[in-house]
């Protein structure tokens, strides 16, 4: 990994979200600064911004893109206890050719009493929903009946979930033996209101969403959730941040022909992991949800993988450095990290565009010290792995460090 | 202690110290960075930094290993299943072959902008297990593969060659005796021998003493696999052989020279004299292959660990530990493919090795698949990881696709999860995209991606493209709403505008009634513009009474009419109808009173003309 640009985001104050539309060609912003900016990739990889202008009177939590099926839709929610949709007109040529674009608000969402904490679209098989959740509890699910009319929305539901609620995610799953279902998080810290997770899902025969399950093993106040993409299982995985991070499994149980309430779920543990030793603030997958990031208040953000063993490591760290910025953008800096016992001299200048993370440079005498990071990095396919917490994997180094004349490993000597 | 298995942080700049969070988004190929706060507010960083995960796939020279490769990945593929393994084997090693040609390829490329060293270590290790794992030669042929990897990955002695025989007096170069070792340590003879005429003849008091290390040399037994001879008679020529050298150096006969010496201890396989040679053979594994050509030539494979292990621990002195590459190579020298593998993951970055290695020792039926309810066995998995990194890329992804075709398991779903976020950015790139999804009936993506291109084309007001979209997308709401766009700019204008793709709508104009409207006006305008008034005027009225015409759409149409009303040779013999229509919609809407003044008198002198028509045909 390395960091291939920078973008001076220019917002006035502390930046809350950043997302990424559908495609992966423009991103929008918000911030405290009560603005959202929206951001297009050029042909060469650069950002533009092609448009920043005021949304709520408060600060903005989350900005979130509609699916592109529903045309260039923004939504965004705030302290001021708004949600808000916005929609890019095609404005004058002459505004293109500056690389300009208009967003027009079409509505204002206005039931919350409180701060709007989070804001979803629902998975596009759904048709245009809107979910918000508010720091009074309530989840809302609002919907544009006409796609091509974006300033109506009508309230469809409206669920209390009897905590603050700081999150939510929608199952993407769209087979037809899924009905919709979402989960929210409550980030209460109360640990005697028992869980904080809630899953609610749509029954068809009454129209209305009931809560199917409630993690009762998530206690402490949880920041963020995510559904992973479905990937044709039969069963829903979860991510959730909380004081640690959590990935659960959701496996429908069986129903009776006749039973017409919730689908109850085996809700079972994957991972957990305590590596940020503090809050975790964010979760949320890559799009083959083979990855798992996670942010917390050790600053890091940490990458996870499974393996094709199903065991979940710590494959990333990104972390602040602490020191200003000054270039707007930068070269690619690769993380070659050297060391090797044999290739020639003259082909092993390190080169950022070649492979590797590691190098195999010169005959430079192999230091010791050195090597287990060499060793030991995040391999997705080392297979033993105590998933809570994870260990150190030691056995990657096996008996061909049998030989005495090699320096014997520092943990197994610490041990 | 934390995490001593994970690749060392990326350090992003940040403005600010400790207490600070980091946000961060998933794109595509990277993800997005920037500082917040998510407790409290206060200023932050305002950087955003887009931290990518595969560097390698943005290499333009990479770009050719990673087309190439995907040609011969899909040639592996169609080998047929049921061929007799024994048939198979050659065809295996070609292909093992060309990969490494690719390779090459690459790293001569390479050559020029630095940095080849990553390729040449795994152009290494991939040689050395087609030679163990592929080709699996049996002892004997065994140490000749093995002498040609060595050779093959340590050519410098041939640079030193040249080096020497160019300069003004070869054997009196600084180098020359490097170069007479280095090739005896690869079992070079033949060179060796002819580079000592040359040194030879500087010695004429020497000469007995170098007649007899060249008899030495050409006398030295190499196995003939495709020969008549046995292992065992091979055997005993080379004990034979060994032996004399061995006397050549109980009798002192080189003492005089010590290079002489060097060479006749090397012969007899002498491991101290081997390891003083350390900077000549440079690595452990170059040091196990001449030991073994001269101490055990008929080795067999699976004695083989035995000697790496200890050529290891000699080689390397105690001060230093194995490397990667030393772990990698040792774990293929005990046919420990697994291991090979789950190195070589762990210290390359990227997953072209081995994905594409694990792919062809799969189809050599050498690996266990390891099933599992969430992931497929070892070779989808490593497939999967090395086609999501393809997918990233603007132009690559296209080759991602026929990996994940080859992928039984989760295949068809990471395909149709990456494929729907290519982004569309021209009607070219948006065909392309949805041709491979037709083609693998993805029906599902396949109207998304139409209904994504509609709606852009709606927006940019080209509504030709959008109705064909659609069309294509099989959307009966879109392409009603699109039509009354049409029409509504119709009674605007006057005018329609595609009319190419109106006038050929065929059956697609049964996908929505007001599409079906659409064409069969726009057929009736068609009909009017050739002067063929009767059938226009037929189609005109079958519209109204098929109730097909949206009723806001009735006033025009009657206007339509009017000229109609007033032709010769159209008699309506419906104007009943019509006149039930016309009140219908008088009824409804408020309309501007001259033209119902004009129709109404439009009709009633078409009652007029039919009547009067109609009497005089009786009488």
């Amino acid at each position: 990994m390395f960091v291939a640009r920078s973008i001076a985001a220019d917002h006035k104050d502390l930046i809350h979200d950043v997302s990424y539309d559908f495609h992966g060609r423009r991103m929008a912003t918000c911030s405290s600064d009560q603005s959202v900016k929206v951001w297009d990739k050029s042909e060469n990889g650069e950002w533009h911004c092609t448009a920043s202008w005021k949304t709520h009177s408060g600060s903005v939590w989350r900005v979130t893109w509609a699916h592109p099926e529903f045309g260039q839709v923004l939504a965004s929610c705030s302290f001021d206890r708004t949600a808000a949709v916005w929609e890019e007109i095609v404005g004058e040529s002459n505004d293109k050719q500056r690389g300009l674009s208009h967003w027009i608000k079409r509505t204002t969402l206005v039931d919350s009493r409180t701060s709007v904490t989070d804001v979803k679209f629902a998975p596009k098989h759904m048709g245009l929903m809107l979910t918000t959740c508010s720091a009074d509890g309530v989840v809302r699910i609002y919907e544009a009946p006409d796609v091509m009319n974006l300033s109506q929305w009508s309230l469809q539901h409206e669920i209390s979930c009897k905590l603050s609620c700081s999150c939510i995610s929608w199952n993407p799953s769209s087979s037809r033996a899924h009905p919709p279902m979402f989960a929210v998080g409550s980030d209460d810290s109360n640990v005697a209101y028992g869980g904080k997770v809630q899953i609610y899902e749509y029954n068809e025969n009454t129209r209305k969403y009931a809560k199917a399950e409630t993690l009762m093993t998530v206690t402490d106040a949880v920041h963020d959730i995510a559904f992973a993409p479905n990937l044709g299982r039969s069963f829903h995985v979860l991510a959730i941040a909380t004081k640690d991070v959590r990935i659960f499994k959701l496996a429908p149980m069986r129903k009776e022909s006749t039973s017409t309430g919730p689908t109850k779920f085996e809700v079972q543990i994957v991972a957990q992991f305590d590596n940020h030793n503090s809050q975790v603030w964010r979760v949320s997958w890559n799009i083959t949800s083979t990855l798992l990031a996670s942010s917390g208040d050790d600053g890091c953000v940490r990458l996870w993988k499974a393996n094709y063993m199903d065991n979940w490591k710590c494959t990333g760290i990104l972390k602040g450095d602490g020191s200003p910025l000054t270039g707007s953008s930068g070269q690619p800096t690769a993380m070659s990290t050297v060391v090797g016992s044999s290739v020639q001299a003259s082909q092993s200048a390190l080169n950022g565009m070649s492979a590797g993370r590691y190098f195999f440079p010169p005959l430079d005498p192999p230091r010791a010290g050195t090597r287990y990071g060499h060793l030991l990095p995040p391999s997705s396919l080392i297979e033993n792995c105590d998933v809570e917490p994870i260990q150190p994997q030691q056995q990657v180094l096996p008996h061909r460090l049998s030989s005495r004349a090699l320096l014997p490993l520092p943990e197994a000597e610490g041990q | 202690m934390e995490e001593v298995d994970v690749e060392p942080p990326v350090t992003v700049s940040t403005g600010s110290a400790a207490g600070k969070h980091l946000g961060f988004a998933w794109g595509p190929g990277d993800i997005l960075v920037y500082e917040t706060l998510y407790k409290a507010s206060g200023m932050c960083s305002p950087f955003i930094h887009e931290v990518r995960k595969d560097e390698d796939i943005y290499s333009p020279i990479l770009r050719k290993l990673f087309n190439e490769s995907h040609h011969i990945f899909v040639g592996l593929q169609t080998i047929r299943e049921d061929l007799p393994s024994k048939n198979k084997k050659p065809q295996f090693v070609s292909i093992s072959k060309n990969y490494r040609s690719v390779i090459r390829a690459c790293m001569e490329e390479l050559q020029q902008v630095a940095g080849v060293s990553i390729l040449l270590a795994i152009e290494l290790i991939w040689n050395l297990c087609e030679v163990l794992f592929i080709d699996a030669a049996p002892a004997g042929s065994l140490l000749l593969h093995l002498l040609d990897w060595v050779r093959l990955h340590k050519a410098d002695v041939d640079e030193k060659a040249r080096d020497v025989l160019q300069s003004e007096s070869p054997a009196e170069h600084e180098s020359y005796w490097d170069v007479v070792l280095g090739y005896v340590l690869q079992g070079r003879l033949e060179e060796a021998r002819q580079m000592l005429v040359k040194q030879a003849s500087l010695h004429p008091a020497a000469r007995n003493m170098f007649k007899l290390m060249d008899t030495l040399l050409s006398k030295m037994p190499f196995y003939n696999p495709s020969g008549t001879q046995t292992l065992t008679e091979f055997d005993v020529k080379w004990r034979h052989w060994h032996e004399e050298v061995d006397r050549c150096l109980q009798d002192n006969s080189f003492a005089s020279n010590q290079h002489l010496e060097a060479i006749c201890k090397i012969l007899v396989g002498d491991e101290d004299t081997l390891l003083e040679h350390k900077d000549l053979l440079s690595t452990w594994y170059h040091f196990l292959v001449t030991r073994l050509l001269f101490c055990h030539p008929t080795v067999k494979p699976t004695e083989l660990h035995y000697y790496a292990q200890s050529c290891l621990t000699m080689f390397l002195d105690s001060r230093s530990a194995p490397e990667p590459l030393d772990s990698i190579l040792l774990a293929a020298f005990e046919f420990d493919i697994h291991q090979v593998i789950k190195d070589c993951s762990i210290a390359l970055n990227n997953w072209w090795f081995v994905a594409h290695l694990t792919d062809l020792l799969d189809h050599c039926k050498l690996l266990q698949s390891h099933n599992l309810h969430f992931g497929s066995n070892l070779r989808e998995f490593l497939l999967l990881e090395y086609a999501s990194g393809l997918f990233t890329h603007h132009s690559l992804w296209q080759l991602a696709v026929d990996y994940f075709d080859h992928c039984p398991e989760f295949g068809r779903v990471y395909l149709e999860l990456q494929i729907e976020r290519v982004p569309l950015d021209t009607e070219r790139k948006a065909l392309k995209v949805l041709r491979i999804c037709e083609q693998r009936q993805m029906s599902e993506q396949v109207r998304s991606i139409c209904k994504i291109m509609a709606m852009r084309a709606l927006r940019n007001n080209r509504l030709g493209s959008a109705l064909s979209w659609s069309i294509r997308a099989k959307d009966a709401a879109f392409a009603t709403l699109i039509s009354e766009r049409f029409l509504q700019d119709y009674c605007a204008k006057g005018t329609f505008s595609d009319l190419d793709l109106i006038d050929n709508l065929g059956p697609a104009m049964l996908l929505s009634d007001r599409l079906t409207f659409l064409g069969k006006y726009r057929e009736f305008h068609k009909l009017y513009g050739e002067k063929r008034f009767r059938e226009a005027a037929k189609l005109l009225l079958s519209l109204m009474t098929a109730k097909i015409a949206p009723r806001s759409f009735w006033m025009t149409l009657l206007t339509d009419a009017l000229p109609l009303l007033e032709q010769k040779e159209v008699s309506f013999q419906d104007t009943f109808d019509l006149q039930k229509h016309t009140c219908v919609s008088l009824q409804e809407e408020d309309i501007e009173v001259t033209k119902v003044e004009l129709l109404r008198l439009a009709l009633a002198r078409n009652l007029a003309m039919a009547i009067v028509k109609e009497g005089t045909v009786e009488a």
